[in-house]
Protein backbone atom coordinates (compact mmCIF):
# COMPACT_ATOMS: atom_id res chain seq x y z
CA UNK A 1 0.00 0.00 0.00
CA UNK A 2 2.77 2.40 0.91
CA UNK A 3 4.70 1.43 -2.18
CA UNK A 4 1.66 1.82 -4.43
CA UNK A 5 0.65 5.29 -3.24
CA UNK A 6 3.56 7.31 -4.72
CA UNK A 7 3.22 5.63 -8.09
CA UNK A 8 -0.53 6.36 -8.29
CA UNK A 9 0.12 9.96 -7.32
CA UNK A 10 2.81 10.14 -9.95
CA UNK A 11 0.52 8.59 -12.57
CA UNK A 12 -2.24 11.04 -11.69
CA UNK A 13 0.22 13.90 -11.89
CA UNK A 14 1.47 12.71 -15.25
CA UNK A 15 -2.05 12.31 -16.60
CA UNK A 16 -3.00 15.77 -15.30
CA UNK A 17 0.07 17.28 -16.89
CA UNK A 18 -0.68 15.55 -20.17
CA UNK A 19 -4.25 16.85 -20.10
CA UNK A 20 -3.00 20.33 -19.30
CA UNK A 21 -0.46 20.15 -22.09
CA UNK A 22 -3.15 19.04 -24.53
CA UNK A 23 -5.45 21.87 -23.48
CA UNK A 24 -2.60 24.33 -23.77
CA UNK A 25 -1.71 23.05 -27.24
CA UNK A 26 -5.30 23.32 -28.47
CA UNK A 27 -5.68 26.81 -27.00
CA UNK A 28 -2.35 27.88 -28.46
CA UNK A 29 -3.39 26.69 -31.91
CA UNK A 30 -6.67 28.59 -31.53
CA UNK A 31 -4.90 31.76 -30.42
CA UNK A 32 -2.20 31.74 -33.07
CA UNK A 33 -4.43 30.77 -35.98
CA UNK A 34 -6.94 33.41 -34.91
CA UNK A 35 -4.25 36.07 -34.63
CA UNK A 36 -2.79 35.21 -38.03
CA UNK A 37 -6.31 35.21 -39.42
CA UNK A 38 -6.92 38.72 -38.07
CA UNK A 39 -3.79 39.97 -39.80
CA UNK A 40 -4.15 38.24 -43.17
CA UNK A 41 -7.93 38.28 -43.69
CA UNK A 42 -8.91 40.59 -46.51
CA UNK A 43 -12.45 41.11 -45.27
CA UNK A 44 -12.75 43.02 -41.97
CA UNK A 45 -15.71 40.86 -40.94
CA UNK A 46 -13.51 37.78 -41.18
CA UNK A 47 -10.88 39.57 -39.12
CA UNK A 48 -13.45 40.23 -36.40
CA UNK A 49 -14.54 36.57 -36.36
CA UNK A 50 -10.94 35.43 -36.18
CA UNK A 51 -10.50 37.81 -33.26
CA UNK A 52 -13.28 35.92 -31.45
CA UNK A 53 -11.30 32.69 -31.91
CA UNK A 54 -8.22 34.26 -30.34
CA UNK A 55 -10.21 35.71 -27.45
CA UNK A 56 -11.76 32.34 -26.67
CA UNK A 57 -8.34 30.73 -26.70
CA UNK A 58 -7.07 33.32 -24.24
CA UNK A 59 -10.12 32.67 -22.05
CA UNK A 60 -9.29 28.94 -22.05
CA UNK A 61 -5.76 29.73 -20.89
CA UNK A 62 -7.21 31.99 -18.16
CA UNK A 63 -9.27 29.06 -16.86
CA UNK A 64 -6.22 26.85 -17.13
CA UNK A 65 -4.39 29.26 -14.80
CA UNK A 66 -7.16 29.44 -12.20
CA UNK A 67 -8.37 32.89 -13.26
CA UNK A 68 -11.98 31.84 -13.67
CA UNK A 69 -13.54 35.25 -13.11
CA UNK A 70 -11.26 36.88 -15.65
CA UNK A 71 -12.09 34.15 -18.17
CA UNK A 72 -15.80 34.86 -17.78
CA UNK A 73 -15.21 38.60 -18.06
CA UNK A 74 -13.01 38.02 -21.09
CA UNK A 75 -15.78 36.15 -22.88
CA UNK A 76 -18.52 38.58 -21.84
CA UNK A 77 -16.68 41.86 -22.39
CA UNK A 78 -14.46 41.01 -25.32
CA UNK A 79 -16.38 38.44 -27.32
CA UNK A 80 -19.77 39.71 -26.22
CA UNK A 81 -19.33 43.46 -26.37
CA UNK A 82 -16.17 44.59 -28.12
CA UNK A 83 -16.34 42.26 -31.10
CA UNK A 84 -20.05 42.98 -31.52
CA UNK A 85 -19.19 46.68 -31.47
CA UNK A 86 -16.57 46.07 -34.15
CA UNK A 87 -19.06 44.18 -36.31
CA UNK A 88 -21.65 46.91 -35.77
CA UNK A 89 -19.24 49.60 -36.94
CA UNK A 90 -18.01 47.53 -39.89
CA UNK A 91 -21.51 46.92 -41.16
CA UNK A 92 -22.77 50.39 -40.24
CA UNK A 93 -20.02 52.05 -42.24
CA UNK A 94 -20.17 49.53 -45.07
CA UNK A 95 -16.43 49.02 -45.14
CA UNK A 96 -16.74 45.25 -45.44
CA UNK A 97 -15.46 45.08 -48.97
CA UNK A 98 -12.38 43.12 -49.68
CA UNK A 99 -9.07 44.83 -49.48
CA UNK A 100 -6.28 43.87 -51.81
CA UNK A 101 -3.43 43.29 -49.39
CA UNK A 102 -1.06 42.22 -52.16
CA UNK A 103 -0.53 45.88 -53.06
CA UNK A 104 2.00 47.57 -50.82
CA UNK A 105 2.10 51.36 -51.24
CA UNK A 106 5.30 51.68 -49.26
CA UNK A 107 7.77 49.15 -50.67
CA UNK A 108 10.04 48.91 -47.63
CA UNK A 109 7.26 48.71 -45.07
CA UNK A 110 6.71 44.98 -44.84
CA UNK A 111 10.34 43.86 -44.69
CA UNK A 112 10.96 46.58 -42.15
CA UNK A 113 7.98 45.47 -40.07
CA UNK A 114 9.10 41.84 -40.21
CA UNK A 115 12.61 42.82 -39.16
CA UNK A 116 11.46 45.04 -36.32
CA UNK A 117 9.00 42.52 -34.94
CA UNK A 118 11.45 39.63 -35.23
CA UNK A 119 14.11 41.69 -33.47
CA UNK A 120 11.75 42.65 -30.66
CA UNK A 121 10.47 39.11 -30.24
CA UNK A 122 13.97 37.65 -30.20
CA UNK A 123 15.08 40.19 -27.63
CA UNK A 124 12.07 39.50 -25.47
CA UNK A 125 12.47 35.74 -25.56
CA UNK A 126 16.20 36.01 -24.92
CA UNK A 127 15.62 38.26 -21.92
CA UNK A 128 12.94 35.93 -20.63
CA UNK A 129 15.11 32.84 -20.87
CA UNK A 130 18.09 34.65 -19.36
CA UNK A 131 16.04 35.91 -16.41
CA UNK A 132 14.18 32.60 -15.99
CA UNK A 133 11.02 34.45 -16.98
CA UNK A 134 10.00 35.63 -13.57
CA UNK A 135 11.92 37.44 -10.92
CA UNK A 136 10.42 39.24 -7.97
CA UNK A 137 8.77 38.82 -4.64
CA UNK A 138 5.90 36.41 -4.17
CA UNK A 139 2.42 37.39 -3.02
CA UNK A 140 3.02 41.12 -2.56
CA UNK A 141 -0.58 42.20 -3.15
CA UNK A 142 -2.11 39.13 -1.60
CA UNK A 143 -2.18 35.45 -2.45
CA UNK A 144 -4.01 34.41 -5.56
CA UNK A 145 -4.53 30.82 -4.44
CA UNK A 146 -5.52 29.25 -1.18
CA UNK A 147 -7.91 31.98 -0.08
CA UNK A 148 -11.43 31.20 0.99
CA UNK A 149 -13.90 31.70 -1.83
CA UNK A 150 -11.45 30.94 -4.62
CA UNK A 151 -10.11 33.36 -7.18
CA UNK A 152 -13.30 35.39 -7.41
CA UNK A 153 -13.23 36.27 -3.72
CA UNK A 154 -9.47 36.91 -3.80
CA UNK A 155 -9.83 39.26 -6.76
CA UNK A 156 -12.82 40.99 -5.22
CA UNK A 157 -11.02 41.54 -1.92
CA UNK A 158 -8.01 42.91 -3.76
CA UNK A 159 -10.02 45.26 -5.98
CA UNK A 160 -12.15 46.59 -3.15
CA UNK A 161 -9.35 47.06 -0.64
CA UNK A 162 -5.89 47.46 -2.13
CA UNK A 163 -7.02 48.80 -5.47
CA UNK A 164 -10.08 50.73 -4.36
CA UNK A 165 -8.92 54.10 -5.66
CA UNK A 166 -8.02 52.79 -9.15
CA UNK A 167 -11.40 51.08 -9.18
CA UNK A 168 -13.13 54.40 -8.51
CA UNK A 169 -11.04 56.02 -11.22
CA UNK A 170 -12.21 53.41 -13.72
CA UNK A 171 -15.78 54.47 -12.98
CA UNK A 172 -14.88 58.04 -13.94
CA UNK A 173 -13.05 56.72 -17.00
CA UNK A 174 -16.11 54.81 -18.18
CA UNK A 175 -18.33 57.86 -17.76
CA UNK A 176 -15.86 59.97 -19.71
CA UNK A 177 -15.73 57.33 -22.45
CA UNK A 178 -19.52 57.20 -22.73
CA UNK A 179 -19.81 60.98 -22.93
CA UNK A 180 -16.98 61.13 -25.45
CA UNK A 181 -18.58 58.47 -27.63
CA UNK A 182 -21.91 60.27 -27.59
CA UNK A 183 -20.27 63.58 -28.50
CA UNK A 184 -18.22 61.98 -31.27
CA UNK A 185 -21.01 59.96 -32.82
CA UNK A 186 -23.65 62.68 -32.64
CA UNK A 187 -24.95 63.90 -35.95
CA UNK A 188 -24.42 67.63 -36.47
CA UNK A 189 -27.71 69.48 -35.84
CA UNK A 190 -29.60 70.51 -38.95
CA UNK A 191 -31.52 73.78 -39.04
CA UNK A 192 -34.08 72.28 -41.40
CA UNK A 193 -35.11 69.48 -39.07
CA UNK A 194 -35.22 71.81 -36.08
CA UNK A 195 -37.55 74.16 -37.98
CA UNK A 196 -40.06 71.46 -38.88
CA UNK A 197 -40.10 70.22 -35.29
CA UNK A 198 -40.99 73.61 -33.87
CA UNK A 199 -43.67 74.30 -36.47
CA UNK A 200 -45.41 71.15 -35.31
CA UNK A 201 -45.97 72.83 -31.96
CA UNK A 202 -48.77 75.32 -32.79
CA UNK A 203 -50.84 72.78 -34.74
CA UNK A 204 -51.63 70.86 -31.61
CA UNK A 205 -51.35 73.67 -29.09
CA UNK A 206 -54.87 75.12 -29.48
CA UNK A 207 -57.05 73.17 -27.08
CA UNK A 208 -60.01 72.51 -29.35
CA UNK A 209 -58.15 72.29 -32.66
CA UNK A 210 -58.23 74.92 -35.35
CA UNK A 211 -59.72 73.94 -38.74
CA UNK A 212 -56.63 74.61 -40.85
CA UNK A 213 -53.91 74.11 -38.29
CA UNK A 214 -52.18 71.34 -40.24
CA UNK A 215 -50.89 73.40 -43.14
CA UNK A 216 -49.24 76.05 -41.02
CA UNK A 217 -45.57 76.20 -41.89
CA UNK A 218 -42.83 78.77 -41.63
CA UNK A 219 -41.85 80.86 -38.66
CA UNK A 220 -43.09 79.27 -35.45
CA UNK A 221 -44.14 82.54 -33.87
CA UNK A 222 -46.13 83.52 -36.98
CA UNK A 223 -47.71 80.07 -36.99
CA UNK A 224 -48.58 80.41 -33.32
CA UNK A 225 -50.17 83.80 -33.93
CA UNK A 226 -52.15 82.38 -36.85
CA UNK A 227 -53.38 79.47 -34.78
CA UNK A 228 -54.49 81.81 -32.02
CA UNK A 229 -56.19 84.03 -34.57
CA UNK A 230 -58.03 81.02 -36.03
CA UNK A 231 -59.15 79.97 -32.59
CA UNK A 232 -60.37 83.48 -31.86
CA UNK A 233 -62.21 83.69 -35.20
CA UNK A 234 -64.00 80.39 -34.64
CA UNK A 235 -65.16 81.61 -31.23
CA UNK A 236 -63.29 79.02 -29.22
CA UNK A 237 -61.14 81.49 -27.32
CA UNK A 238 -62.47 84.65 -25.80
CA UNK A 239 -59.89 87.32 -26.52
CA UNK A 240 -60.98 89.66 -23.81
CA UNK A 241 -60.45 87.19 -21.04
CA UNK A 242 -57.68 84.70 -21.40
CA UNK A 243 -55.56 85.10 -24.47
CA UNK A 244 -52.51 85.39 -22.32
CA UNK A 245 -53.39 82.22 -20.48
CA UNK A 246 -53.73 80.23 -23.67
CA UNK A 247 -50.15 80.63 -24.75
CA UNK A 248 -48.49 79.20 -21.63
CA UNK A 249 -50.73 76.12 -21.88
CA UNK A 250 -49.48 75.57 -25.39
CA UNK A 251 -45.93 76.03 -24.24
CA UNK A 252 -46.18 73.52 -21.46
CA UNK A 253 -47.91 71.07 -23.77
CA UNK A 254 -44.69 70.79 -25.68
CA UNK B 1 -0.74 20.88 -12.15
CA UNK B 2 -0.53 23.28 -15.00
CA UNK B 3 2.32 23.64 -17.37
CA UNK B 4 5.18 25.85 -16.32
CA UNK B 5 4.78 29.54 -17.01
CA UNK B 6 7.45 29.61 -19.73
CA UNK B 7 5.05 28.22 -22.29
CA UNK B 8 2.39 30.79 -21.56
CA UNK B 9 4.85 33.67 -21.64
CA UNK B 10 6.36 32.49 -24.91
CA UNK B 11 2.91 32.17 -26.45
CA UNK B 12 1.99 35.64 -25.22
CA UNK B 13 5.19 37.06 -26.73
CA UNK B 14 4.38 35.48 -30.10
CA UNK B 15 0.81 36.77 -29.92
CA UNK B 16 2.07 40.27 -29.17
CA UNK B 17 4.49 40.04 -32.10
CA UNK B 18 1.70 39.02 -34.48
CA UNK B 19 -0.43 41.92 -33.26
CA UNK B 20 2.41 44.41 -33.64
CA UNK B 21 3.17 43.12 -37.13
CA UNK B 22 -0.46 43.48 -38.15
CA UNK B 23 -0.62 46.99 -36.72
CA UNK B 24 2.44 47.98 -38.76
CA UNK B 25 1.36 46.31 -41.98
CA UNK B 26 -2.41 46.62 -42.32
CA UNK B 27 -4.04 49.82 -43.55
CA UNK B 28 -7.69 49.31 -42.67
CA UNK B 29 -8.34 51.32 -39.52
CA UNK B 30 -10.67 48.71 -38.02
CA UNK B 31 -8.22 45.86 -38.59
CA UNK B 32 -5.49 47.97 -36.98
CA UNK B 33 -7.78 48.33 -33.98
CA UNK B 34 -8.20 44.57 -33.82
CA UNK B 35 -4.44 44.16 -33.86
CA UNK B 36 -4.24 46.50 -30.86
CA UNK B 37 -6.73 44.20 -29.16
CA UNK B 38 -4.47 41.24 -29.90
CA UNK B 39 -1.57 43.02 -28.24
CA UNK B 40 -3.70 43.88 -25.21
CA UNK B 41 -4.71 40.24 -24.91
CA UNK B 42 -1.09 39.15 -25.05
CA UNK B 43 -0.33 41.53 -22.19
CA UNK B 44 -3.30 40.18 -20.24
CA UNK B 45 -2.13 36.62 -20.72
CA UNK B 46 1.30 37.60 -19.46
CA UNK B 47 -0.18 39.26 -16.38
CA UNK B 48 -2.33 36.25 -15.51
CA UNK B 49 0.66 33.97 -15.97
CA UNK B 50 2.79 36.07 -13.64
CA UNK B 51 -0.06 36.13 -11.15
CA UNK B 52 0.04 32.36 -11.13
CA UNK B 53 3.83 32.05 -11.08
CA UNK B 54 4.26 34.51 -8.21
CA UNK B 55 0.98 33.55 -6.51
CA UNK B 56 0.04 37.23 -6.44
CA UNK B 57 -3.48 38.45 -7.03
CA UNK B 58 -2.23 41.88 -8.14
CA UNK B 59 -1.68 40.57 -11.66
CA UNK B 60 -5.29 39.52 -11.95
CA UNK B 61 -6.47 42.87 -10.59
CA UNK B 62 -4.36 44.59 -13.22
CA UNK B 63 -5.97 42.46 -15.93
CA UNK B 64 -9.33 43.61 -14.61
CA UNK B 65 -8.32 47.24 -15.07
CA UNK B 66 -6.83 46.55 -18.49
CA UNK B 67 -10.17 45.11 -19.57
CA UNK B 68 -11.97 48.28 -18.46
CA UNK B 69 -9.48 50.52 -20.23
CA UNK B 70 -9.68 48.38 -23.36
CA UNK B 71 -13.46 48.69 -23.43
CA UNK B 72 -13.26 52.48 -23.04
CA UNK B 73 -10.56 52.67 -25.68
CA UNK B 74 -12.59 50.68 -28.18
CA UNK B 75 -15.68 52.81 -27.59
CA UNK B 76 -13.86 56.11 -28.10
CA UNK B 77 -11.77 54.77 -30.97
CA UNK B 78 -14.75 53.46 -32.87
CA UNK B 79 -16.55 56.74 -32.19
CA UNK B 80 -13.64 58.57 -33.83
CA UNK B 81 -13.72 56.14 -36.76
CA UNK B 82 -17.45 56.68 -37.23
CA UNK B 83 -16.98 60.47 -37.07
CA UNK B 84 -14.17 60.35 -39.64
CA UNK B 85 -16.14 58.15 -42.01
CA UNK B 86 -19.20 60.35 -41.71
CA UNK B 87 -17.13 63.42 -42.49
CA UNK B 88 -15.45 61.82 -45.48
CA UNK B 89 -18.40 59.94 -46.90
CA UNK B 90 -17.57 57.74 -49.87
CA UNK B 91 -13.83 58.19 -49.62
CA UNK B 92 -11.17 55.70 -48.70
CA UNK B 93 -11.28 53.36 -45.72
CA UNK B 94 -7.58 53.18 -44.97
CA UNK B 95 -5.19 54.96 -42.68
CA UNK B 96 -3.30 56.34 -45.70
CA UNK B 97 -6.31 58.42 -46.69
CA UNK B 98 -6.28 60.33 -43.42
CA UNK B 99 -3.68 62.97 -44.14
CA UNK B 100 -5.61 66.12 -43.26
CA UNK B 101 -3.08 67.08 -40.61
CA UNK B 102 -0.11 66.48 -42.90
CA UNK B 103 2.13 69.55 -42.93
Amino acid sequence: MIAVLPTTVFVQLAVATRVDATIFAIAAVMILSGAIGVVVARNPVHSALMLVLTLFGVAVLFVEQQANFLAAVQVIVYAGAIVVLFLFVIMFLGVDRRENIAIDPLPAQRPLAVGLVALGLAGLLLLGVAAHWSVGAHSVAGQARGQSGGDVAALGRSVFTTYLFPFEVTAALLVIAVVGAVVLARRPPRAHRAGTETTALPTDSPPQGSPDGEDVVGDPMVALAEAVANAVASGVVDVTEDEHEELPVGETGR
Amino acid sequence: MSLSGDWYLGLAAVLFAIGAFGLLVRRNVLVMFMCVELMLNAANLTLVTFARMLNDVGGQALVFFVLVVAAAEVVVGLGIVVAIFRRRAGEGATADDLHIMKG
